[in-house]
């Protein structure tokens, strides 16, 4: 019972300060700004476009492709070294997982959708501030998509549930930690990222999926936002 | 009982509810779910009459019949030629379609269209597997020889237009610039050199400014602010 009060002073369920931008890289088809505390996620798409090599082609659908790096140094943890690893094509592929089902890319065959999810810095919940800009971008770059993506992390730190767990949190070292990053579709309600890393309780982690969908639709409200902002001026 | 909850010409997000009821109908860039009509993309609200459909902001190029646009040749084979289109998927230019002259087989194609010409061609058919055929043969379509070519987002390019080609004419007039917009957003221009820039610019402001209403005006007058008068330019 150690953990009484948020290292960084938050309510148990408040999310750390979010800033949104659509745009953000004029040459790129979409792209988009996410920031959460001081984790900070760039996300470029290209596409539809040719894909090569000719054996990845599907003839029924066009393909998404993500690609998620965080760059040298970027962490709060341990270095990052430059380069792909293990981690980040892990995270690459769970990231595409939790995209594909908003988009329809039937309509494109043989062709590719590429994101690249940047993070220039890190501290904790990198992810999640990857998936929302990731489908701000998908969004900017006027691909259909039945609804956006919207994620953060979840979790308990010794005995409390906490909504988005800061770095501090995570590594927490006098108490069981648990993070469960959690992203969802917000129309529909429904899960496409659910992962979880440590431990907790079924009854622990109903509550939490409870809690995630009011959380994650301040989310979208923000990225709705910064959508709309892009084109303020076009409704004359 | 229908209900529309979204305004006319408001910007929409993917999923967000544009109207409910049944007796509305689901137009481009929609979709029903159940008793609700909802945004397939980003795009800008438009009724038409019990229709609701989004008009695209942003969005590469998708090829359609019978467009008129800007091709670069990227391959030279045995009976045609492979053109890049601007978009995700290239075309091809059989050697039937190539020109009103009669090409003897096994000629050299080079000779007609070789690699890196831009060509202004007309797409013809594009089947479900986005495979696109395009001709030569019609009005106004050809090689291209001088000028330069700039890319603009293919979805400003009914703006630059205008209503019957009232804008593009314009700034033809204006700067004395041939110029041909390409439905897929590229855009060929030729003329003196300082013209083509300020054809360049205009063409730029009016991407920028899209949005706005009383654009003709405004091209109009910063056309006639930049143009040195004809008496200049008539040594």
């Amino acid at each position: 019972m150690t953990y009484k009060q948020r290292i960084d002073g938050r309510k148990f369920d408040e999310m750390r300060k979010i800033e949104a931008k659509v745009g953000v890289i004029p040459r790129a088809d979409g792209s988009a700004m996410f920031k959460i505390g001081n984790t900070w996620a760039y996300a470029a798409v290209y596409g539809p476009r040719n894909l090569h090599p000719k054996f990845m082609q599907d003839p029924q659908t066009g393909i998404l492709r993500c690609s998620y790096n965080m760059m040298p140094f970027s962490s709060s943890g341990e270095r990052v070294r430059p380069g792909g690893s293990r981690r980040s094509k892990e995270i690459s592929l769970v990231t595409q997982k939790a995209l594909l089902p908003v988009l329809n890319l039937e309509d494109y065959p043989n062709s590719v959708v590429d994101v690249f999810i940047e993070l220039p810095q890190t501290e904790a919940g990198s992810r999640c501030a990857g998936i929302c800009a990731a489908s701000m971008a998908l969004a900017d770059a006027g691909l259909d998509m039945k609804d956006l993506v919207s994620a953060v992390s979840f979790g308990k730190v010794d005995d409390k549930l906490v909504v988005d767990l800061d770095y501090s949190e995570e590594s927490y070292p006098d108490a069981g930690v648990a993070d469960i990053p959690i992203a969802m579709l917000p129309n529909s309600g429904k899960i496409s990222l659910l992962q979880m890393d440590g431990e907790v309780t079924k009854e622990e982690l109903m509550k939490l999926i409870g809690m995630s969908k009011k959380v994650l639709m301040d989310i979208y409200e923000v990225q709705k936002k910064a959508l709309k902002d892009k084109y303020k001026g076009v409704e004359d | 009982m229908s209900e529309i909850k979204v305004k006319d010409k408001e910007i929409s997000v993917p999923g967000e509810v544009l109207a409910v009821g049944m007796d509305v109908l689901p137009g481009a860039g929609t979709y029903r779910d159940g008793e609700k009509i909802v945004a397939n993309r980003l795009g800008l609200v438009m009724m038409d009459g019990r229709t609701v459909k989004l008009l695209p902001l942003s969005g590469r190029y998708m090829p359609r019949t019978n467009d008129t646009i800007i091709c670069k040749v990227i391959d030279v084979g045995f009976n045609g030629w492979r053109l890049d289109t601007n978009s995700a998927y290239s075309a091809m230019l059989s050697m039937k379609d190539a020109t009103s002259e009669f090409i003897q087989r096994g000629a050299n194609l080079t000779q007609y269209y070789d690699l890196g010409d831009h060509i202004v061609c007309q797409i013809v058919n594009v089947t479900s597997q986005k495979l696109i055929d395009v001709t030569m043969k019609g009005p106004g379509l050809r090689k291209l020889k001088g000028g330069r070519i700039i890319e603009v987002d293919a979805n400003k390019v009914p703006r630059i237009i205008g209503k019957q080609g009232s804008m593009v004419v314009m700034i033809k007039d204006a700067t004395r610039c041939n110029i041909i917009v390409g439905q897929n957003g590229l855009i060929w221009i030729d003329g003196e050199p300082m013209n083509e820039m300020l054809a360049i610019q205009a063409i730029r402001k009016i991407s920028a400014e899209s949005h706005t209403s009383g654009l003709t005006d405004k091209i109009k007058g910063f056309l006639e602010q930049n143009m040195p008068s004809k008496k200049i330019h008539q040594d």
